[in-house]
């Protein structure tokens, strides 16, 4: 949440000394390692999210990872153990159920269902768990301030085998989330794909929480990649671009967030929301231009 | 019952009933118009509200109305066909929290008088602390809201089930989509006060979810959401009554979560017993 000492960091302008001092405090270098991890990780698999139109099922997994750490907490364990069990039950719950998770009508209130009983719980949790009112903003809203080296090291670990997988499967989920009929006549196993992605994302989701807390981790997934998918229609080249302004914006906010007294959570979502606008406003100028280049085209724009 | 005894519980029940009445009406067309996600995000959007009016200083309910139905028409316009594109709601949405959090912090530092508490009961709800007059409001405010929502239901309904036809009828369609969002704006700043901006999809969704595998009659599937809202409001407070440590606001939420579940088991050979929305193409 708040940065204690937030007074005695004042920016100076000399950017050499600015950052020695920044990464002089090793919970700021590990924030900087875990949030180069994490943003990666979320660009690459919400990059699939935004292609296949289950931005819904992605809000969904980010919030009950809020249960999970409460009720980890409740019991006694790590955060980190509640944020991957109920991330990644909560995607084979909606897998399993058949056509969720898009957001149309009758399967979207079920989404939604479970969401909301989720978080209840969560709030049960909580207030079975006296005492705990400040720790319950820091599971919704993040803190980078307490990450560990061996906890970065057990992000990247993660991290390496949730890439690994989606590498793997990379090709034929592209084709399945363009078009899912074509592809499932190709023999394309869709069902199968969809679900084992869906697990990949409630992974990625329990990983990015435990940082950006369970609401934020939303805008890590979703904004990036809708960013790059708006400025470039070539899936590599968006992969990568999306992968590229996730890592600038969480090291720009982590970096803002150090020097200001207000919390990471806020700088993040604003750069990536920032990025996202210009990305579209960037895009009718130069829809905006082809038409009168071409004006053929403005019948079909 | 010595329940009733109490002040406070009259409170609840008097403007937990009138809340969930609105909140299951707007429910239903939500469910189906397929626009659950756009009630997600405004009950989001109530949080930020809730705490940008705190920071500020004003009271709790201008930033409430102001922002959920600010956000709802923002949608409305930025959609085609007053149906929103995933992405740009959740792009907005995450963005209206991250400025909660801000506020959040502005808040909890600046106002010498703040309770730490604030955010937590903005998110999960606080109706057992409701006032006399915050109460006769929520009844207020919900009872004008349930009566537009009756009162634009049977157009509303034409332009949900088959947009294309009705705009071809002369349907205001879009009109119709902005005046619903607003609509489900103001619901959603009201029931923030009964059980929490992030529970409110729990309101919103599962009466409605269970009123339309129950039956096929939309209007039949209208009134039921209504009362199956209502009914489960009354669940929850009696169990937050009876059992203290547990919120009045989970008892809501697992009192609907277990009346749609139930919907389930009833029905296992009938497949799917709704209304289908025919959808002329196009997303979100």
């Amino acid at each position: 949440m708040l940065l204690a000492d937030a007074a005695s960091n004042p920016w100076s302008w000399n950017l050499l000394t600015d950052f020695q001092v920044m990464w002089s405090y090793p919970f700021m270098v590990n924030a900087f390692r875990a949030g180069a991890v994490i943003a990666v990780l979320a660009a690459a698999v919400g990059w699939f999210v935004v292609l296949r139109g289950q931005t819904f099922a992605a809000h969904t997994f980010s919030v009950v990872g809020f249960p999970g750490a409460s009720g980890a907490v409740l019991a006694g364990v790590a955060a980190g153990y509640g944020y991957f069990a109920f991330c990644v039950g909560a995607a084979v719950a909606i897998a399993l159920l058949p056509g969720s998770g898009k957001g149309r009508g009758e399967e979207s209130a079920l989404t939604g269902t479970i969401q909301a009983f989720l978080l209840a719980c969560g709030f049960l949790f909580v207030a079975l768990y006296k005492g705990f009112l400040g720790g319950v903003n820091s599971l919704l809203f993040g803190s980078f301030l307490g990450i560990t080296g061996s906890q970065v090291l057990l992000l990247t670990v993660v991290a390496a085998v949730v890439l690994c997988v989606l590498a793997a499967i990379g090709r034929p989920l592209l084709f399945a989330s363009v078009d899912e009929s074509v592809a499932a006549a190709r023999g394309v196993p869709v069902r199968a794909l969809a679900t084992v992605f869906l697990v990949l994302l409630g992974a990625a989701t329990a990983e990015a929480s435990q940082i950006t807390g369970s609401l934020l981790v939303f805008a890590l997934l979703v904004l990036p990649a809708a960013t790059a998918q708006v400025l470039t229609p070539r899936p590599g080249l968006s992969l990568v671009l999306a992968m590229v302004i996730g890592l600038a914006v969480t090291w720009l906010g982590l970096t803002v967030a150090y020097f200001s007294p207000y919390p990471v959570g806020f700088h993040v979502t604003t750069f990536a929301f920032g990025g996202y606008v210009l990305a579209r406003l960037v895009n009718v100028v130069r829809q905006a231009s082809l038409v009168r280049r071409a004006p053929l085209l403005r019948s079909a724009a | 019952m010595s329940a009733f005894a109490h002040p406070f519980f009259l409170h609840a029940i008097l403007a937990g009933t009138a809340i969930a009445a609105a909140a299951g009406l707007a429910g239903y067309f939500l469910v189906l118009r397929a626009q659950v996600f756009t009630g997600d995000a405004l009950s989001h959007t109530a949080f930020t509200g809730a705490l940008a009016a705190l920071a500020i200083g004003w009271d709790l309910r201008i930033g409430l109305f102001a922002s959920t139905i600010g956000v709802a028409l923002l949608l409305g316009f930025l959609g085609r066909r007053s149906r929103v594109d995933d992405v740009a709601i959740g792009g907005v949405f995450s963005w209206i929290l991250g400025l909660g959090v801000f506020f959040l912090t502005l808040y909890t530092t600046t106002r010498s008088t703040a309770n730490g508490g604030a955010g937590v009961s903005v998110l999960f709800g606080s109706i057992f602390g409701l006032s006399t007059s915050s109460a006769w409001t929520a009844v207020i405010v919900a009872g004008v809201l349930c009566v537009a929502l009756l009162g634009i239901a049977r157009p509303l309904l034409f332009a949900s089930v088959d947009e294309s036809v009705a705009a071809a009828r002369g349907v205001p369609v879009r009109l119709l989509g902005l005046v619903f969002l607003a609509l489900v704006g103001a619901c959603a700043a009201e029931a923030t006060q009964a059980v929490g901006s992030l529970l409110l999809l729990g309101l919103l969704a599962a009466p409605a979810g269970a009123a339309q595998r129950l039956t096929d009659s939309p209007y039949r599937a209208l009134v039921l959401a209504a009362a199956l809202a209502v009914g489960e409001m009354w669940a929850g407070l009696a169990v937050g009554y009876a059992v203290p440590s547990v919120p009045p606001s989970f008892g809501v939420i697992a009192a609907g979560t277990l009346v749609y579940g139930l919907t389930f088991l009833r029905l296992p050979s009938r497949g799917r017993p709704q209304v289908r929305v025919a959808r002329a193409g196009g997303s979100g």
